[in-house]
């Protein structure tokens, strides 16, 4: 069931303008929805374009709107059964399959803007392109294959699963992470892994200033050059665990042999990790 | 927020409908903003002169009594003035009720002209060169490149401008692109915010400088093109302002034959950049792009700190 498409229906009210001009007369009226969102786009309704086969669809994105793309991928994942979906002509617009909560494989045929694949949680995404900012922002599991490059904050706030940019990303990727994977193939930006609380970032190229700045925790991998580390950003002690991991993701995506890497972690000299609370001081005392 | 976007044709250009194409890009990008849009836009060199004029901020049809007689006094004040100095004008166009284009012949001091026609109450010069020309206005871009009639525009390279206002009002004065007073066929556009503003404002103002709005971005094409002035070429001005200019930007000059990007060290601002054989493109967002050029293409993000040129 569509989380969103139920309250949706009871959100939009209408309004008619019903104008009077100054002889009195009524003018034609003209219907003018109302929507407390704020939405751009009022009409969520689903378009039943896609062609299904079995447990595998596909449909072109080019003249359907970003809601009405979203509602046509909701359908088929959650109504239809369907198991893998195909989309054309995503033609780099924003927010597109955000917000899917179920496992299923979709591929998108081409670039997205900014925000893609957001707020997900199972599903397994190939993208055909390149992405813009934020994308699987906040992913909770799955796994997003971008064949290009990204834009910056790439896997912000990311929570679990795995995220592959085959190409460069720009700043700030895998910003306040709080678990899953980040692999970058080419070079990442400044301020990479800023804020971040746990989980990994692979990165095969080379990074720009600011690496792992103010981080809690995690592990951030880089085998090019690392322009400057950030605050509190810190090489660390290379175990077997971390050749297992690296070993495993590359075999998993077929990105070849790994190259040699670096390993980097939270100093942990920021803030006063070993300060006690109020009440705990009591204790000791 | 505001969107911002540039295209450079290399296969000569000049034949282009580069207003046409602005407008595609700056109507995709209106959620970045819906305030004003700005258009720099470059025609064929020729011999004479365009000059944009303001003559009153867009009115929204409040007009008081005096509202037609004090225009047309404007008006009649600035060709006066114009003649008065030499100028030779050959064409006067009106493409709304509080602005004019003056297509003319000089050979005088440009920034005398420019100063004696901004004597004029209320008026204030957009733009002045032999390729340049500014138009901005309040509204999105179909609404603006409509009244202005830019959809005709033939030209070779262009910026342009969609802006949600932060840092000072929604009107003409604080709209983008800002032409580079008194220096002719400069412009910029720009995303972001200075903190050195005031400090720069003051130290441009001492050197003779004139600033007509409240907006920190105005700064910028000023800084460059006196950079320019003093012998410097658009690239090393730029790599200059990286770190002569404080806060989060992307920014994009203009000048007759070049266009050129800078980024600020945190790369806070977005940039998506296009580069083939026939027209460099780049904008806040690839969705600009992709009206320009329909079909998949390859596009990245610029690192901070980055500064490129391109000339046509």
């Amino acid at each position: 069931m569509d989380p969103v498409a139920g309250d949706a229906q009871a959100a939009r009210a209408t309004a008619s303008n019903g104008a009077r001009d100054v002889a009195g007369t009524e003018t034609a009226r003209e219907e003018v929805l109302f929507d407390p969102r704020g939405l751009v786009e009022l009409d969520e309704s689903v378009p039943n374009v896609a062609e299904i086969d079995g447990e595998s669809a596909q449909f072109d994105a080019k003249d359907l709107t970003t809601r009405k793309i979203n509602a046509e991928l909701r359908r088929l994942v959650y109504e239809e059964g369907v198991k893998e979906v195909t989309i054309l002509n995503p033609s780099a617009r924003h927010s597109l399959g955000v917000g899917i909560l179920t496992r299923c494989k979709v591929t998108f045929e081409g670039s997205l803007g900014y925000f893609g694949v957001g707020l997900i949680d199972g599903p397994e995404i190939q993208i055909n392109g390149r992405v813009g900012w934020s994308v699987a922002e906040n992913m909770m599991s799955g796994v997003v294959v971008i064949e290009s490059n990204a834009g910056s904050l790439a896997g912000a706030a990311l929570r679990g699963g795995d995220l592959v940019v085959k190409g460069q990303v720009g700043a700030r990727t895998g910003i306040d992470q709080k678990g899953g994977t980040i692999i970058v193939m080419g070079d990442a930006g400044s301020m990479t892994g800023f804020m971040m609380q746990r989980g990994r970032q692979i990165i095969c190229g080379d990074v720009g200033p600011g690496l792992g700045d103010s981080m809690y925790d995690g592990t951030i991998y880089v085998a090019g050059k690392v322009k400057a580390l950030g605050i509190d950003c810190v090489p660390g002690e290379w175990t077997d665990a971390d050749t297992e991991l690296i070993d495993r993701k590359f075999r998993i995506y077929g990105l070849g042999d790994p190259p040699e890497f670096q390993k980097f972690v939270c100093g942990k000299k920021l803030y006063n990790y070993d300060s006690l609370e109020p009440s705990e001081r009591k204790l000791v005392l | 927020m505001c969107g911002i976007a540039g295209i450079i044709y290399r296969d000569g250009g000049g034949e282009r409908h580069v207003g046409r194409d602005m407008t595609a890009m700056l109507q995709a990008m209106k959620h970045r903003g819906p305030d004003s849009t700005g258009y720099a836009l470059y025609r064929p060199e020729s011999d004479g002169y365009v000059m944009h004029v303001k003559l009153m901020e867009s009115s929204n049809g409040h007009h008081d009594f005096d509202f037609d007689e004090r225009l047309r006094r404007q008006r009649s004040d600035v060709e006066e003035r114009m003649r008065a100095l030499g100028a030779d004008i050959a064409d006067i166009q009106g493409p709304s009720d509080h602005a004019m284009t003056v297509t003319f012949g000089y050979d005088g001091d440009l920034k005398q002209l420019a100063d004696y026609v901004e004597d004029v109450r209320g008026t204030e010069v957009l733009s002045l060169g032999k390729t340049l020309e500014i138009v901005k206005d309040l509204g999105d871009a179909n609404t603006v490149a409509g009244d202005y009639g830019l959809d005709n525009f033939i030209g070779t390279h262009a910026i342009g401008h969609a802006r949600m206002a932060t840092e000072s009002d929604v009107d003409i004065a604080n709209a983008h692109p800002y032409w580079a007073y008194p220096f002719p066929d400069v412009a910029v556009v720009h995303n972001g915010q200075l903190t050195n503003y005031h400090q720069w404002k003051r130290r441009l103002e001492r050197a003779g400088h004139r600033f007509q709005s409240e907006c920190d971005s105005e700064i910028i094409a000023v800084y460059l093109a006196e950079r320019m002035a003093q012998g410097d070429s658009l690239e090393e001005s730029m790599r200059r302002s990286l770190d002569e200019l404080d806060g989060v930007f992307t920014y994009i000059c203009v000048t007759e034959d070049a266009l050129g990007v800078a980024k600020d060290e945190l790369g806070a601002k977005p940039l998506v950049l296009y580069e083939s054989d026939d027209l460099v493109a780049l904008a806040s967002e690839e969705i600009a792009i992709r009206k320009v050029v329909d079909r998949e293409i390859e596009t990245y993000d610029p690192y901070e700190g980055a500064v490129m040129v391109w000339t046509r």
